[in-house]
């Protein structure tokens, strides 16, 4: 189903919870409202749902304005982020909900609902009570009883967000899936960007009600359109003085402009690691690092400046104090008025040599 | 004093006080009773029982008691859907009212509806003008059951409607379900056990209550003395075996009653 939405208000009290927030969305996308928790992401998904009315805008539905519609009319299902199942019925009983709603024959939900619990892997916990699952097996049966009326929009407010890391990672990665061979136009909320990252075609980045950024997750990392997004998609350290380091020098002709560098912006080592590029770097001293599991999380100094990068465990470890090289690739600089991408200058520049 | 609590002693000592309490205070006169009722052979127990007067007046609050709680059942329902669901001034002040037929003394409620329903208010007036009369009948004694026995059904209702997730009842509407198919389906089935188990102790509340009925109910006997009022009435006539046989009968009830409760209560908690 195509999903537009254009200059949704809604307002709690004093409180605006969403502020003209315009987007539209494909048939069979998988679109992740990002941001962080109280930003408005689950307020823009209930008025979706029609569970919440909207103060003022269009959501639009098939090019039909659906306002006026209930919840019951707009041919949605909805994953609630306790699941909500209904505690007295079984799995089954749960699943077949909305079909014996809509007046099925008694043939047909059979068969749809051993079709759904095959589909969500949970054949043979047909008749136990949801007291009697594990979290992982609520939140599918949760998901099944949302897909069960054949809806043309899925919606999911934080999915994943009661689960444990280890089986949210597999969750995560068999909805992509589900969704992908259903086809079905799905918009889920949370507030882990690894989960809107790696599950999601479109991230909106939603923060305090507006509607930040919306793309894939490739473009809002390398194209941030505001410094929220910047700083809230991967790690990243804001830099007050970004005209201190070297390439950079241009940043400080606007007074007031920041920069934001990223771990992966920055490369490190000793001299003899840098070959072409030695005549960019800048030197710096470690300060801490830390094991992270994959590789060292490295905090260096450079003439007063704090960074941070990572460092791959085949390269000859660093030490606390160490005098190594420090190369910053770019940086995101903004000020009040507008952003941008800065690549290092020094590093751009073949003339500029030397050594 | 930890250490002396959590020793061996202490805790043997504080296990077989309570048990010896019970076992005075409740299993004694109870287990009493039954002897008592015996205490003649099991032929006298059942011409005791059988006796028309007594079993009539068995019949007669069972009756009663289950026309009140089947009211109290729907009326404390509603009164426990408004009290959590509803904002509205007095809220909390109604609520707390809600307890006070448990505070009262009996003989006070008797009295309040003696007031009420009799020849000289305008509700007795009302009703005789219609060309029937409540007080002394079978009305003014389910009145009386019902005042008494208002608590249960809403207090054992509002924790399970709080309970209840919106996001259940939301869950339904999205799945298409109209608002009457959602509380029919989802809500009611939520307080269902609440609905039961309040209107079981409801009931055997009813069938014990002596104070607010003796005053209102007339106590003719074989149309309107109820169970206890009887077994008041056999012990004035120096009868203790027919006051025990009665009592026999609403005890097991009670005790019937008050097992099923448990289980209702067990099935939900599962």
């Amino acid at each position: 189903m195509h999903v537009e939405v254009r200059g949704l208000n809604k307002s709690f009290g004093s409180f605006q919870a969403v502020k003209d927030v315009d987007f539209s969305v494909e048939k069979g996308q998988l679109i992740g409202l990002l941001g962080p928790s109280g930003g408005g992401k689950t307020s823009i998904l209930r008025m979706l749902a029609g569970l919440e009315t909207p103060d003022s805008g269009d959501i639009v539905f098939h090019g039909q304005r659906v306002n006026d519609l209930p919840p019951q009319e707009r041919g949605i299902g909805f994953v609630f982020q306790n699941y909500a199942l209904f505690k007295h019925m079984t799995v089954s009983e749960n699943i077949a909900f909305g079909l014996e709603v809509k007046k099925w024959n008694k043939a047909k939900i059979k068969e749809r609902v051993a079709n759904l619990t095959e589909l969500t892997g949970l054949k043979g916990f047909e008749s136990r009570y949801p007291h009697q699952l594990s979290g992982g097996q609520r939140q599918r049966v949760a998901f099944a009883r949302a897909l069960a009326p054949e809806p043309q929009l899925l919606l999911l407010d934080e999915p994943f967000a009661a689960i444990d890391a280890k089986i949210r990672h597999e969750l995560r990665s068999w909805l992509r899936e589900m969704i992908d061979r259903l086809g079905i136009t799905s918009i889920f909320v949370t507030h882990d960007q690894d989960e809107a990252i790696e599950v999601a075609d479109e991230i909106m980045i939603i923060n305090k009600g507006n509607l930040e950024q919306k793309g894939s997750p490739w473009e809002i990392y390398k194209d941030p359109k505001t410094p929220f997004v910047a700083g809230f998609i991967g790690e990243s350290r804001i830099v007050d003085n970004i005209g201190a380091l070297r390439g950079f020098g241009d940043a400080a002709v606007s007074s007031g402009t920041r920069g934001l560098i990223r771990p992966e912006y920055i490369e490190i080592g000793r001299k003899d690691e840098f070959t072409q590029l030695l005549s960019a770097t800048e030197a710096g001293r470690v300060s801490h690092i830390h094991f992270r599991g994959s590789e060292w999380l490295v905090e260096v100094e450079v003439g007063g400046i704090k960074l941070v990068t990572y460092r791959s465990l085949e390269k000859e470890v660093l030490h606390p104090g160490e005098e190594v090289q420090v190369l910053v690739h770019r940086a995101y600089l903004f000020n009040d008025s507008e952003s941008w991408v800065m690549e290092n200058k020094l590093k751009a520049d073949p003339m500029f040599v030397y050594i | 004093m930890t250490n002396m609590l959590q020793s061996r002693w202490w805790s043997w000592g504080f296990r077989s006080t309570v048990m010896l309490y019970f076992i005075i205070l409740i299993v004694c006169p109870i287990a009493g009773i039954y002897v008592q009722s015996l205490s003649g052979g099991f032929q006298a127990f059942a011409d005791n029982v059988t006796e028309a007067l007594a079993w009539k007046s068995v019949i007669l609050t069972v009756k009663l008691a289950v026309i009140s709680t089947i009211i109290n059942a729907a009326v404390g329902t509603l009164a426990a859907w408004v009290l959590v669901r509803y904002r509205f001034p007095g809220r909390s002040l109604l609520n707390s009212l809600v307890d006070l037929p448990f505070a009262l003394p009996t003989a006070v409620i008797g009295l309040m509806i003696l007031l009420l329903l009799g020849p000289r208010s305008w509700i007795g007036s009302g009703a005789e003008a219609l060309g029937t009369t409540i007080l002394f009948h079978e009305p003014a004694i389910v009145v009386a059951m019902i005042f008494v026995t208002f608590p249960f059904v809403i207090r054992a209702v509002q924790p399970m409607l709080e309970e209840l997730d919106a996001s259940e009842e939301e869950a339904a509407y999205t799945m298409g379900a109209s608002k009457s198919r959602t509380f029919f389906r989802v809500i009611l089935p939520c307080m269902m056990p609440g609905i039961v188990s309040g209107a079981m102790l409801a009931f055997s509340r009813a069938l014990a209550e002596f104070g607010a009925v003796v005053l209102v109910a007339g106590n003719i006997p074989g149309r309107t003395l109820v169970a206890s009022v009887y077994i008041f009435g056999e012990i004035e006539s120096d009868n203790p075996a027919g006051a025990a046989a009665v009592s026999v009968l609403l005890l097991t009830l009670s005790l019937l009653i008050l097992w099923t409760v448990n289980f209702v209560r067990r099935r939900r908690a599962r």
